[in-house]
């Protein structure tokens, strides 16, 4: 700005100045200084001028100035008498030139002007304008010595709405997208409990006290590591991505918080930036995004595991609360003994029950043997010989102690005895007649 | 818990103990399980117990800073509140 003002002030009278004093470059733009250098290389000794001072230089015939002090004098009065200015219009003709400027005109229907941004300050803007779009630059109005034509050198743009925002937005969008960044899929759960939460943001803002009062709240000793970076202005992208990739690195925390407080749409930019949403989707361990904007999704709210509209959302959500673990724990340890109890009652049950049943069982074993015996011994009994003795019949037991039951066992003249009942009988077989079919 | 650059998944957390705890109180209470195994199950339960809870009393509250030296190593500083 410094630099500025001075070529408004080394505006007046310039035309000797810029013909002979060389120090007049160090007030002008250094890129004025790179278009312009062909020009200056071309420029003609400023003799004539030092050699006749009686004339000032163009008043007469013989001070005529040539082509390049008339445009240089003219670009240096434009600039001199025109602060930056904020211009509006519509954007039409737009190429960007191989050596990386953009170049378009800036026109509103009656008239439109020549409008240049070097590359170097594109990086402020958020994306190209379109064809046709309505845009609002900031430029500084000046002459391109070497055509003689006016234009403006513009260095801040953006479109009605937000326009160029949004585009620069969803360009980025579609990348993550194709490169599967934005996969619901890729969402990761939070741990329940983590042993320790890294915050990325800035070590002087709202953001980290809100996480910090919030988390201890919660959870009085929660462990939380502060990863500093600038979370606005134009050191932010660089600083953040830092801090995401030490924090990657070092992966001494099981989740993390990214984010800053409230603030205006601009200072979303670091967060809608490509470079930040990368480094956030490659952290080893879930994040949560903070950055405190309620209405506005920045693309690091579409990358992170879960999005959370504050710093202090984003610590309620990560942080659990201590007297509900107490709770459970306590419930856990009430668990476990109801269950040992339990466990131990359900044996001695069974085995009491196991015991009278065998008992039970020995004794039906028992009975059932007692009356098979008792069975057996009435049938034992009905079958017995002796039984049939009782009944009138008798034996005949031979001299060897057998029965003899048949006729062919006895000769005539065998003795034998008789077993009846109640007795015995001595006998001798007379004679022995076989029955016909025996 | 001593290396303040332990890394955090060094060991069963707490989550997991947790879950742990919970299946090993629903087995307890439900039926057709041995007696000595209801016991090691109701030893392990205890042993989980006692871990999560000293875990917990020994975290120490604190906020710190992560610092990179030039040869690559971390270092957590206190953190300024």
């Amino acid at each position: 700005m410094t630099g500025r003002r001075g070529a408004r002030r080394g505006a007046r009278g310039a035309s000797s100045r810029a013909a002979s004093d060389p120090g007049l470059d160090l007030f002008l733009d250094p890129l004025f200084a790179l278009a312009n250098a062909p020009l200056e290389e071309a420029r003609p000794e400023p003799a004539v001028v030092r050699e006749l001072p009686a004339a000032a230089p163009g008043e007469s015939m013989e001070t005529a100035i040539p082509v390049s002090i008339l445009n240089q004098t003219a670009k240096e009065v434009l600039q001199g008498a025109f602060p930056k200015l904020w211009v509006s219009g519509e954007v039409s003709d737009f190429k960007r030139h191989r050596n990386g400027h953009w170049y378009f005109c800036l026109g509103d229907g009656e008239a439109q002007i020549r409008c240049v941004v070097w590359s170097r300050d594109q990086r402020r803007i958020p994306a190209s304008p379109d064809e046709g779009m309505q845009v609002t630059v900031l430029g500084q109005l000046t002459v391109y010595p070497a055509r003689g034509d006016m234009q403006l050198v513009v260095t801040a743009m953006e479109a009605e709405g937000d326009g160029l925002t949004r585009k620069a937005i969803e360009l980025v969008l579609r990348r993550l997208e194709a490169d599967g960044l934005l996969a619901p899929e890729r969402k990761r759960p939070l741990p329940r409990y983590p042993r320790r939460i890294g915050v990325v943001t800035s070590p002087d803002g709202a953001a980290i006290r809100d996480v910090i009062a919030v988390a201890r709240r919660r959870w009085p000793a929660i462990e939380i590591v502060v990863i500093p970076a600038a979370v606005q202005g134009d050191g932010a992208p660089d600083e953040l991505c830092a801090a995401l990739d030490r924090l990657a690195r070092w992966s001494g925390c099981d989740v993390a918080i990214v984010g800053r407080g409230g603030g205006g749409r601009d200072d979303l930019r670091a967060f809608n930036d490509e470079r930040v949403a990368r480094a956030l989707a490659s952290l080893p361990m879930p994040v949560v995004s903070a950055v405190g904007h309620e209405i506005d999704m920045t693309i690091c709210d579409l990358v992170a595991d879960l999005r959370a509209p504050t710093p202090s959302a984003a610590a309620e959500a990560v942080v659990p609360v201590h007297e509900d673990l107490v709770a459970q724990l306590v419930s856990l340890r009430h668990g476990l003994a109801e269950g040992a109890r339990w466990q131990i009652e359900a044996a001695r049950d069974r085995a009491r029950d196991l015991a009278q049943r065998a008992a039970s069982a020995a004794e039906r074993a028992i009975e059932r043997r007692r009356s098979r015996v008792e069975a057996l011994g009435g049938r034992l009994h009905a079958l017995s010989p002796l039984a049939t003795l009782g009944r009138g019949f008798a034996v005949a037991i031979g001299p060897d102690g057998g029965a003899r039951g048949r006729a062919r066992q006895f000769a005539a003249g065998d003795a034998f005895e008789l077993v009846l009942a109640d007795g015995r009988v001595a006998a001798r077989a007379e004679s022995v007649r076989l029955a016909e079919d025996a | 818990m001593t290396d303040p650059t332990e890394g955090a998944n060094g060991g069963e957390g707490v989550e997991d103990q947790l879950r742990r705890l919970e299946a090993i109180v629903d087995e307890l209470s439900g039926d057709g399980i041995e007696l000595d195994a209801a016991l090691r199950l109701f030893e392990e339960g205890v042993a989980r117990l006692r871990a999560v809870t000293e875990r917990l009393a020994g975290a120490e509250a604190r906020v710190k800073q992560l610092s990179e030296e030039a040869d690559g190593s971390f270092i957590l500083e206190d953190f300024d509140e």
